[in-house]
């Protein structure tokens, strides 16, 4: 029981760093339709950008809301030098740019801070929580940060008018202009958010998996499981398919056998074929119906 | 009635390669009420959608004293023009109250805000009933009204109208027109009206062109054209 108990608590703290990462997908899918393969090398980037902070002397929270800021400046100018162009370009477009963004990043962080693993600190510390040994610190930090942001988010998209204006845009840009929303700079803002939130999901989980340009690469597969289990248009499905994704990774990993590590990978890919083919929309996504 | 709020002259529109407006000359007074009328397929949206800067436009397009052609679409609302559109815009899954609050999206004044969703409130009561529920849900006349009213928190100078009777029952076509008519009285503002239903519009505008592919084919006041052997023939049926 204990064992059990234990691994749904690890699930729900790795849970909670899939469910960042699906929200950030979820938001750049939401103001440009298509998924941001590079999103998980931003996240990396970005963590990257703490631990040199805090190699030049600068405390953690210090360096953690300096990193979100550079963050999301950087998002938005990625949406604005890079995507703002492509505006009227195929999805295909979007996808090889992503690729390249993907690639680019990837190999800047190994030329500037090497491919060797750096340890990253954690400001929770790594004991266990009250010595019971069912969760650490750690974990417990990752959890609460989470719902934390989770709060903040819907707070600002339910109840500020910057927030209801993203939502238009979301929903219906052309609606949008016409009430005269300048739709580029939602996108844009979009774009800086996703990248925010990617940042912290970043800093949160490298103490767990260590610092390394790769190091966001099974993330990414978890998160984007997350983002279709969930719907890929529905930000709260994007939050419980990454806490789901967590617990049944981690559950199925100690429990069924064969399974194991090796094959913890897997179950995030079973799971986005999985429901592409019986549920497509998500669980919380809503069936979108074109007329043609 | 004073010079005109917009003049258009000479507004070429594509979509693509295709040509869709050839030319046209038009306007709207200030305080005025002008209808474009014309067939299913003649033009007119793509009147509106072009003023807006939705499609790619050529030509003069002077708003107030200035011009405004190639403009992007949210710039053009910022002056001061509501754009009511084909099939109404609604933000379906967010609230009415949400999708008034959208309307005023480029106000700052939060009490006349407040203020004007009372004073729309009051105009349309149904909308009243249903502040807090999903404007997806609301019926057909329903959700014409919200566009309607979602405009009007712009508080615009000029309104562009697009089919406000479109698939509303003749009931609800009357209520609506007869609350912008008191619109028009009470806060001299603007419209430029399209409509495939003329006898509403006639009755309605002070002003009216007849488009036909692209083309204007004649223009004057509503009731000369209302008069006309052949608009009676083709567009009112008697």
């Amino acid at each position: 029981m204990d064992l059990f108990l234990h691994q749904v608590l690890a699930g729900l703290a790795t849970g909670g760093i899939y469910a960042c990462m699906a929200l950030a997908i979820v938001m750049i899918y939401q103001a440009i339709d298509s998924l941001n393969f590079a999103q998980g090398e931003m996240a990396m980037f970005s963590t990257f950008i703490a631990w040199q902070f805090m190699q030049w002397g600068m405390p953690y929270w210090v360096a953690f809301f300096a990193t979100i800021a550079v963050s999301f400046a950087a998002g938005v100018a990625i949406e604005r030098v890079v995507f703002k162009p492509l505006r009227h370009a195929s999805l295909l477009s979007h996808i090889v740019v992503f690729i390249a963004l993907f690639a680019i990043i990837n190999s800047v962080a190994g030329f500037i801070w090497d491919f060797t693993i750096k340890s990253f600190p954690s400001p929770f510390g790594t004991q266990s929580l009250f010595g019971s040994g069912l969760i650490s610190m750690h974990d417990t930090g990752m959890i609460v940060v989470t719902l934390i942001l989770l709060v903040l988010l819907f707070a600002f998209f339910r109840y500020t008018r910057i927030g209801l204006a993203m939502r238009a845009t979301a929903e219906n840009p052309e609606s949008a202009r016409l009430v005269g929303i300048r739709v580029g700079w939602m996108v844009a803002l979009g774009w800086g958010m996703a990248a925010a939130i990617g940042a912290v999901a970043g800093m949160l989980i490298a103490p767990v998996v260590f610092l390394e340009p790769n190091m966001m690469l099974s993330i990414l597969l978890y998160g984007f499981a997350a983002a279709v289990v969930g719907g890929l248009n529905s930000p709260l499905g994007a939050v419980i398919g990454g806490f789901s994704v967590g617990v049944i990774e981690n559950l199925a990993g100690t429990f069924i056998p064969y399974v194991g590590r090796e094959l913890k990978l897997t179950i995030a890919l079973t799971l986005i074929v999985a429901v592409l083919t019986l549920k497509p929309s998500g669980l919380f996504g809503k069936v979108v119906v074109s007329r043609v | 009635m004073t010079g005109p709020l917009l003049t258009v002259r000479g507004l070429n529109a594509f979509y693509g390669e295709t040509q869709v407006l050839h030319g046209l000359d038009f306007e709207v007074a200030a305080g005025g009420i002008t209808a474009l009328l014309g067939a299913n397929g003649a033009g007119k949206t793509s009147t509106l959608r072009a003023l807006s800067g939705m499609i790619r436009a050529t030509g003069e397009i002077v708003f107030n004293g200035l011009s405004i052609g190639g403009r992007a679409t949210e710039e053009v609302a910022r002056l001061g023009i509501a754009h009511v559109p084909e099939g109404r815009g609604t933000f379906s899954r967010m609230t009415v109250d949400e999708n008034l609050q959208l309307g005023a999206m480029t106000r700052g004044d939060r009490a006349g805000i407040a203020a004007d969703m009372e004073r729309l409130y009051g105009f349309f009561p149904k909308l009243d009933q249903r502040r807090r529920q999903q404007a997806g849900t609301l019926s057909g006349g329903e959700q014409q009204m919200l566009a309607i009213a979602r405009a009007l928190m712009l508080r615009p100078r000029l309104m562009l109208l697009d089919e406000p009777s479109f698939g509303l029952a003749p009931m609800i076509v009357a209520e609506v027109f007869d609350i912008l008519r008191k619109l028009n009285a009470s806060d001299g503002m603007s419209m430029l009206l399209v409509e495939q239903n003329a006898t509403a519009a006639l009755d309605f505008a002070d002003q009216a062109y007849l488009i036909e592919t692209g083309n204007l084919v004649m223009g004057g006041t509503a009731a000369d054209i209302g008069r006309d052997e052949n608009v009676r023939r083709a567009y009112l049926g008697y």
